[in-house]
């Protein structure tokens, strides 16, 4: 098995607030992450296929139609966006790193036509990331 | 669904490659200038990555106030500009490699209350890192 990584950056904003919460609570859970008004971030994003490298081509899968998808699915999705309210994926959950990658899992892995969804790695900052791995075994 | 959360903190310390074990003429052979006898420092990286199903009302695996807290009480605190050698206990009796390192940190902190501990991933340097799972794995 060998594995491929491409890698996009988009900036976005969130915050984090659960109504079934008070205010205290909201407060005391998440910090300044539930600020009101919202912060943003410059998140990273990895996503890793595995698979065997085509007899013809030499590829695990065509890195531009990787490209393309990661464009169409998460770019045009959550490039510049307020995540609580724009991004419909997400609109009924905290937009955690842990939640966000996630989503990115559920948007990416029926989509991939070749090799399989290894990883997706969303960095929120370079001192915090996520990993999912979906259902597999992963690591 | 797999996820683990993974959150980078850095200390910076001291230490030397001798194994009392070893001759001076082994020590020197094996570890080189890391040997040498006043010990030398590093800018030590540590991702901690925690695994645990995301709680639904917080979104989290973890609250990553209390990792931070319990990270900087249980190693930050007592690693950060110190000799390893000499002012961490297990590094007495043995060598603070960044393997035994690794072991170490795992080891304070796998009693972390809020989520299982999956990894502990330390760059001595921006060339090498060095991670341990635990026994289990």
């Amino acid at each position: 098995m060998v594995t491929i990584t491409r890698k996009i950056e988009f900036p976005a904003s969130h915050l984090y607030h659960n109504p079934a919460f008070s205010a205290e609570e909201n407060r005391r859970i998440f910090g300044k992450c539930n600020n009101p008004h919202g912060h943003g971030h410059n998140y990273t994003l990895e996503v890793t296929v595995a698979g065997e490298p085509d007899s013809v081509t030499g590829m695990v899968l065509d890195l531009t139609e990787l490209k393309d998808l990661l464009d169409r699915e998460i770019m045009q999705r959550m490039d510049h966006r307020f995540l609580n309210y724009e991004v419909a994926e997400l609109k009924d959950k905290i937009p955690t790193c842990e939640n966000i990658a996630i989503v990115i899992w559920n948007l990416l892995a029926p989509r991939i036509r070749q090799g399989k969804l290894h990883r997706v790695r969303l960095y929120e900052s370079p001192e915090l990331f996520a990993d999912c791995y979906g259902d597999g075994a992963g690591r | 669904m797999k996820v683990t959360l993974t959150r980078r903190y850095s200390f910076s310390a001291s230490h030397r490659l001798h194994s009392a074990k070893l001759s001076e003429a082994d020590n020197q052979r094996l570890y080189g200038k890391c040997s040498n006898p006043y010990g030398h420092g590093h800018n030590y990286i540590v991702e901690v990555a925690l695994g645990g199903p995301v709680d639904p009302a917080t979104g989290m695996i973890a609250n990553l106030a209390n990792l931070d807290s319990y990270v900087r009480e249980h190693v930050l605190s007592d690693f950060d500009h110190r000799y390893l050698n000499e002012e961490i206990a297990v590094f007495k009796t043995i060598v603070p490699t960044s393997e035994n390192l690794c072991i170490e940190i795992f080891n304070r902190l796998k009693g972390f209350p809020g989520a299982r501990l999956e990894r502990v991933r330390i760059e001595e340097t921006s060339k090498n890192s060095f991670e341990y799972s635990g026994e289990s794995k």
